[in-house]
């Protein structure tokens, strides 16, 4: 018997183990930090992780604003520019205006808001618990008989299922605000009127679906990011791997989430 | 509590895979003492200490802290014992995005339901404790290495705990700085009475602060005994430690030069 077979046999054996063994740790800490999040009270005697969870709101939501906005205006004008080209051909180019509404309110804007956010706080979830975990950070929770998933986890947690949704209706804002100048400089219609076109075209669970699968990507950014932060073992480059491990993770399994929303509610809402 | 000991250790055995690091360890820290846990470098020292905090469990053997085993029970027990414990880290390991006062008022903050204003003077007290009453608004990236140290003292003893464990206290710290931090272990058992266990290779600052000491070498406890026992023990070992006696040179070097000359077909001069 060749021990070629064998062994490539036991290699998927074993990588579908850690597979299995990952996504048992990334339930395990989500649930923590759930517990977390429901200890968090803004109106305790110290609401000490209640202001840390209003700074990653500031840090991951605010100052993301301008980027996610800008990344939405694109995606609006790509989506107007690829459909346009299209729909010019069969002389109905006034259906950019709906392809517009709906593609950025379905889709690009949830999918590009959390791609932005996965490489700018995800990365930095998981650098931050890395080098905690280097500096014995954590070490010092734990010997303060703290929860690490529930000191810093929870906040983080907390702040991203609010501001993704939001960062997201700034997506889509900016999304149909391209579409609406590519519809005035191409078949002129007038501002007021591709708002009044757009919102026709739009149901509310366009947006529902798309904000319900937006806070699912901030679950998914938060859990994967610090996941990989506390798996950090001894050297700085183990940081670097964290980091970079984080959001090639989050990115795949945001656009596998996405993959398996769209068939859903593909069979559900018709 | 047994013969007042806070801390029992039994038939310890820690293994990283196959590579034994602590075989055997018994020992007993008492109530009110401050024990000194000596040893060479990377004879296993910090990993003991990480045991007797919980953060790694052994692979056989009990560690009773506080009556409890902290090697077979819960979380929410280990948890328990550890609200009776304070931790100083090697590299201090103060919460950099902190400053200092805020270092020292995390545990109070978040362990205790002190209103703020009480916390506020806790916190000065401690610093002042410590000697940085007016480095509270520093982060920590703008204290020295003894300041650091100090500011990690501060935050272990906010909430006044029982036991203080404390790793390389005077490691890296130049002989001033390093007095300091024996004069505050002094301090902290005498007015506090904190029962406190020291990690270090400081021989001198070891003889100032220990009531008692522990020999650790070659994976076991060689051993113990007060600072008297030990300044006149007979075991070479301990001797070789305390007269700062280097280990005999090893043949290795000359061994490798004579294959080498062999190599190259060079005469040289007997072994």
């Amino acid at each position: 018997m060749n021990a070629a077979p064998v062994e490539s046999v036991t290699g998927i054996g074993r990588s579908s183990l850690s597979g299995v063994e990952y996504l048992g740790a990334l339930a395990v800490q989500f649930w923590r930090s759930l517990r977390g999040i429901a200890a968090i009270n803004p109106f305790a005697l110290h609401p000490l992780r209640w202001k840390h969870a209003i700074d990653e709101m500031v840090s991951t939501g605010v100052s993301a604003v301008p980027v996610v906005a800008l990344t939405g205006f694109c995606a609006g004008l790509i989506l107007a520019f690829q459909g346009g080209s299209e729909l010019r051909k069969l002389g109905a180019l006034e259906l950019v205006i709906q392809l517009v509404a709906i593609g950025i309110t379905r889709e690009a804007g949830p999918l590009i808001t959390a791609i932005t956010v996965a490489g700018r706080s995800g990365s930095a979830f998981s650098a931050e618990i890395g080098a905690m975990v280097l500096t014995d950070e954590i070490n010092v929770l734990k010997t303060m008989a703290l929860d690490p998933v529930e000191v810093l986890v929870s906040p983080k947690f907390l702040a991203m299922l609010v501001v993704l949704p939001c960062l997201t209706v700034v997506a889509d804002m900016a999304g149909i605000l391209a579409g609406g100048w590519f519809a005035f400089t191409t078949i002129g219609t007038g501002l007021q009127l591709y708002i009044h076109a757009a919102l026709d075209s739009l149901y509310l669970r366009d947006i529902m679906s798309g904000l319900i699968k937006s806070a699912v990507f901030g679950t998914l950014i938060t859990q994967i990011g610090c996941l990989e932060g506390f798996r950090v073992k001894r050297s700085a480059q183990d940081v670097g791997r964290a980091t970079t491990t984080a959001v090639v993770k989050s990115y795949f399994l945001v656009i596998l989430a996405d993959l398996l929303f769209t068939a859903f509610f593909y069979v559900v809402w018709r | 509590m047994q013969n007042g000991s806070v801390v029992m250790v039994r038939d310890l055995l820690v293994k990283y895979g196959d590579r034994v690091i602590l075989d055997g360890v018994n020992f007993d820290i008492r109530r009110g003492e401050v024990l000194v846990l000596l040893g060479a470098s990377g004879s296993g020292k910090s990993t003991l200490l990480r045991h007797l905090i919980g953060l790694e469990k052994p692979e056989s053997g009990s560690i009773i802290v506080n009556d409890v085993d902290i090697v077979r029970c819960s979380d929410a027990e280990l948890n328990r014992v550890r609200q009776s414990i304070g931790v100083s880290f090697q590299n201090a390991a103060l919460f950099s995005s902190m400053t200092v006062s805020q270092n020292v008022a995390f545990p109070l903050l978040e362990r205790t339901r002190l209103a703020d204003s009480t916390i506020d003077e806790v916190v000065q007290l401690k610093l002042a404790q410590v000697g940085l009453l007016h480095f509270g608004s520093f982060t920590p990236s703008q204290l020295s290495g003894g300041m650091l140290k100090r500011a990690a003292v501060a935050r272990a003893t906010a909430l006044d705990p029982e036991i203080l464990f404390f790793d390389e206290p005077s490691a890296d710290l130049d002989p001033i700085t390093a007095a300091g931090i024996d004069d505050l272990v002094l301090y902290l058992k005498n007015a506090l009475q904190m029962t406190v266990l020291v990690v270090t290779h400081e021989l001198h600052s070891a003889f100032q602060i220990a009531d008692r000491l522990a020999f650790l070498k070659d994976r076991k406890l060689v051993a113990i005994g007060s600072r008297d026992a030990i300044a006149h023990s007979a075991d070479p070992w301990v001797r070789q430690f305390l007269d700062r006696v280097p280990d005999r040179k090893s043949n290795d070097q000359t061994e490798l030069l004579h294959q080498l000359a062999e190599r190259l077909g060079v005469k040289c001069p007997k072994k």
